[in-house]
């Protein structure tokens, strides 16, 4: 195993290698490498070989265009000591409260915009902000039962918040089968590590989605809703419902009866409480939303009205982590609970602000920009790579709209070592912990699902480009026993549960294509890892 | 249980068996068509495409070859064990989360062999044989892992129904081959792993009539058509919670139930009189049980059972 970093020197440039400093090791990695010291590279190759055979057969896979492919894991993990994060899990805990309350305020009284927080046009030109959401009061006050707040190691080696997803966030099962995948194929070096367990995911989601359960229903039938077996999650979706023991179903298998939602069952219709949802908001309710989507079932926004079921997490969510609302998050942190973030947003200029404008147009051949409204990774600039016509021509679109921009300073994401072609080379990562929040508590899943970019030198972390995953190792440390650890980080939460009359939704009426729904509804409806090119930051 | 599920779980059933047995009757077919120089090749490939339900299209050069191709291989041919296999596999997908993890595993293994290309280069016989023993993994690993819940029930009734339907398929291959090759009973009766127990049943007196009434009646044998059709009552009982105190109130039942006492009140001349008739008529009604099986379960919305709570 020595011999497989000979010559690695971490990436060229100045990203910060997290197993390697100009010193030598890195402390987290002292034993990782010490186990692997002995290790021969035939012995690795044939349990790289094994890796990828037991992921084909389990069947751990995600789709690209209708094709299934297993789901890369890098043989070799990325190790987290605990004070790293302990700091990642507070500021994870910071933002999802402050996240919470955010849209708790944008769907009642709005008081973040009379006190001048943030200007109410960046709700409510967001096209993920619905009126439908509005006086639609969440059981337990939570509106995010789960959450995966992006992370990116900078240079110096800080984590900073890249993008908030609190609609649909998916990859966690992919942290559960890693976990379970690289202990098998290092069994040695696994037990020489004191590493925090992640196989209580499924049962913390279930509690939290339970505690959400309409008034009065004290044993809550939960489901979770996929949109099939085409979508690029569906193995994270079976997955999830396996491990929690509810039914999977999908918008078919779901019925509303005067208010309620039931399923078809070979019993007739049963009663359904709690929705886990992984449609997106604009396919979910064909009466609200779009009025063509198969994926969802009429009634259901008017059945979470009636406070018949619990929709997890909340319509509406999309306000909270758009790409501008990021840009205020400091902002608001300061303002709903009066503390510093604990997690730094990676640097971004607002382009709608004549003074942001201005810096800008300056450096735009050294930044990268940003649509607001992209998804997928449309439409974003990279300054450096572009050519001086592409640079004018973006010159002329950002003065145009100058609101629908922002920017940001290419950030060199961190690497680890990574095992490609036979040896260990540098590849970027980036950092996706998930968070569950029962309404007592925010808890933050240990580990996290680190992507890795496959190819040298690709800053795009993403799973159609080549992008795999590796195992992430959070160390429990010295003196840190299990039963004690989850307790101690845990943080309250008050959730406002003020009850308000809501205007009555309007009907939204998309037309679309017949020809093309299937297609749409998919890319729409595919939060998977291949879908996150805006997740990290290019360049 | 979703119904959509439930309808997952008895067509997993029946594609693994329908593999299976599709596996099992190419095995005494080949063989009979490479031991017996008398047989015209291309008259009894479509006989046996006809007996399986296959099109085919009467231009078409028949050859082992081609029957192989139609029947094993070809993924697109819909009768073929490819197509099987990959039915079972994707419905299997579809209720992933209620199979067992090893369940799914022996499913998703089995048609891996598929793309990548490792079954077409198993030759018959070895084929057969890999099929027969993915199909008992499979087979093994739910008995063995599975709660007896609504998902195995429903699994089961699929697999017995299926395989009530693919014997009658087999004696009709054999009673219509028997008159040219004397050993067709005595092939059939091993592709069904069933001619060591028939010797011993019948203290080796062989038989023809003998081999279709052990095939057709035997209660014990787990493959007979008497036996299969007695595991799907029992399923569709499992599954009727009411209890009726008269006759039956689930239509795949009383068809189920009327099929077999037919073929075990009436003589076995009459039975074996005309077999190939009588054999046809055993599929249709497996058919209509599926039908009857399908609206009542899977229709979801159109059950009528209610276990409390209003609309």
């Amino acid at each position: 195993m020595t011999a497989m970093f000979e010559g690695y020197t971490g990436a060229a440039g100045p990203a910060f290698d997290e197993m390697f400093a100009d010193e030598g090791l890195r402390t987290p990695y002292a034993q990782l490498s010490a186990s692997l010291v002995d290790m021969t590279e035939p012995e690795l190759r044939s349990r790289v070989d094994a890796l990828a055979t037991a992921y084909l057969d389990q069947g751990v896979t995600f789709d690209i265009g209708g094709e299934e492919r297993a789901f890369p894991l890098d043989i070799l993990p990325r190790v987290i000591e605990m004070e790293s994060w302990s700091r990642i899990e507070k500021g994870v805990q910071q933002r999802v409260k402050v996240l919470e309350m955010f849209l708790e305020d944008v769907y009642d009284a709005g008081r973040v915009f009379e006190d001048g927080v943030i200007p109410r046009s960046v709700v409510t030109t967001s096209s993920h902000y619905h009126r439908a959401a509005a006086g639609l009061t969440p059981p337990n006050g939570v509106r995010i039962q789960v959450s995966g707040i992006d992370l990116v190691r900078d240079n110096a080696g800080e984590f900073r918040v890249l993008e908030d997803n609190v609609r649909v966030p998916s990859g966690v099962s992919y942290v559960m089968t890693n976990r379970r995948a690289i202990s098998s194929a290092l069994p040695e070096t696994f037990a020489q590590h004191r590493i925090r367990p992640v196989a209580s995911y499924p049962q913390r989601l279930l509690s939290a989605l339970r505690a959400a359960a309409p008034a009065g229903v004290t044993d809550p039938t939960v489901v979770v809703l996929t949109p099939g077996v085409y979508n690029g999650a569906y193995f994270e979706h079976a997955l999830l419902a396996r491990t929690m023991g509810v039914e999977l179903v999908e918008g078919r298998d779901l019925v509303c009866r005067r208010g309620r939602v039931m399923m078809r069952t070979t019993k007739g219709l049963e009663q359904v409480h709690v929705i886990y949802r992984r449609v997106d908001d604009e396919f979910l309710d064909p009466v609200q939303f779009r009025a063509d989507s198969l994926l969802g079932c009429p009634g259901l926004i008017n059945a979470a009205r009636a406070g018949n079921v619990t929709l997890a997490n909340a319509v509406g969510n999309g306000v909270a982590d758009d790409k501008l609302v990021y840009t205020y998050m400091p902002d608001l942190i300061r303002y709903y609970i009066g503390e510093e973030p604990v997690l730094r947003n990676v640097d971004t200029w607002r382009c709608g602000e004549p003074d942001h404008r201005e810096e800008v147009m300056d450096r735009l051949d050294e930044l990268v920009l940003k649509p607001v409204d992209g998804s997928g990774g449309k439409g974003i600039v990279i300054g450096p790579r572009a050519s001086a016509a592409e640079l004018d021509e973006l010159r002329g679109k950002v003065l145009e709209d100058p609101r629908a921009w922002i920017a940001q300073p290419v950030v060199q994401l961190s690497t680890v070592p990574t095992y490609v072609g036979g040896k260990m080379a540098p590849r970027h990562v980036d950092l996706r912990p998930f968070a569950v929040n029962d309404g007592q508590r925010v808890w933050v899943l240990p580990g996290g699902l680190t992507r890795v970019a496959l190819a040298e030198g690709e800053l795009i972390v993403n799973s159609s480009r080549g992008g795999g995953s590796k195992d992430t190792w959070v160390l429990a440390g010295p003196g840190g026993g299990r039963g004690q650890r989850q307790s101690q980080r845990q943080v309250e939460i008050t959730g406002g549960t003020t009850p308000s009359a809501g205007p009555v939704a309007e009907p939204v009426a998309v037309l679309v294509e017949q020809e093309q729904q299937q297609q749409q509804q998919a890319d729409a409806a595919a939060p998977s890892p291949s879908s996150t090119t805006e997740g990290v930051a290019p360049c | 249980m979703l119904s959509r599920i439930a309808e997952s779980m008895f067509w997993i059933g029946r594609y693994v068996e329908r593999a299976e047995d599709t596996a099992r009757i190419l095995d005494v077919q080949t063989q009979l068509m490479l031991e017996d120089p008398t047989v015209d090749e291309a008259a009894a490939c479509r006989t046996l495409l006809s007996i399986m339900g296959v099109p085919y299209d009467d231009d078409t050069d028949m050859t082992r070859q081609t029957i192989l191709e139609l029947l094993a291989y070809d993924a697109n041919a819909p009768g073929s064990i490819a197509a099987a296999l990959g039915a079972a596999r994707e419905s299997a997908r579809r209720a992933r989360e209620t199979l067992s993890e090893p369940l799914w595993e022996a499913v998703n293994t089995t048609w891996r062999a598929l793309p990548s290309g490792r079954f077409r280069t198993l030759r018959p016989p070895a084929v057969f044989g890999w099929v027969r023993d993915r199909a008992a993994l499979v087979n093994g690993t739910a008995e063995a892992t599975m709660t007896r819940d609504e998902g195995y029930q429903f699994l089961v009734l699929g697999r017995s129904i299926e395989r009530a339907d693919m014997t009658a398929r087999l004696v009709a291959t054999a009673a219509l081959t028997s008159s040219s090759a004397a050993s067709a009973w005595t092939s059939t009766l091993r592709a069904c792993g069933a001619y060591e127990a028939f010797l011993r049943t019948y203290r080796g007196l062989e038989t023809d009539r003998g081999a279709a009434e052990f095939l057709l009646l035997d209660r014990l044998f787990p493959r007979s058509i008497v036996h299969s059709i007695s595991r799907a009552e029992q399923c569709l009982d499992n599954l009727e919670s009411g209890g009726a105190r008269a006759g039956f109130g689930n239509d795949a039942q009383r068809l189920l139930g009327r099929t077999r006492a037919d073929l075990e009140y009436r003589s076995l001349s009459d039975v074996v009189a005309n077999l190939p008739a009588e054999m046809e008529r055993l599929q249709y009604t497996c058919a209509a049980a599926t039908d009857a099986v399908t609206r009542r379960y899977f229709a979801g919305s159109e059950a009528t059972e209610w276990h409390g709570g209003a609309l």
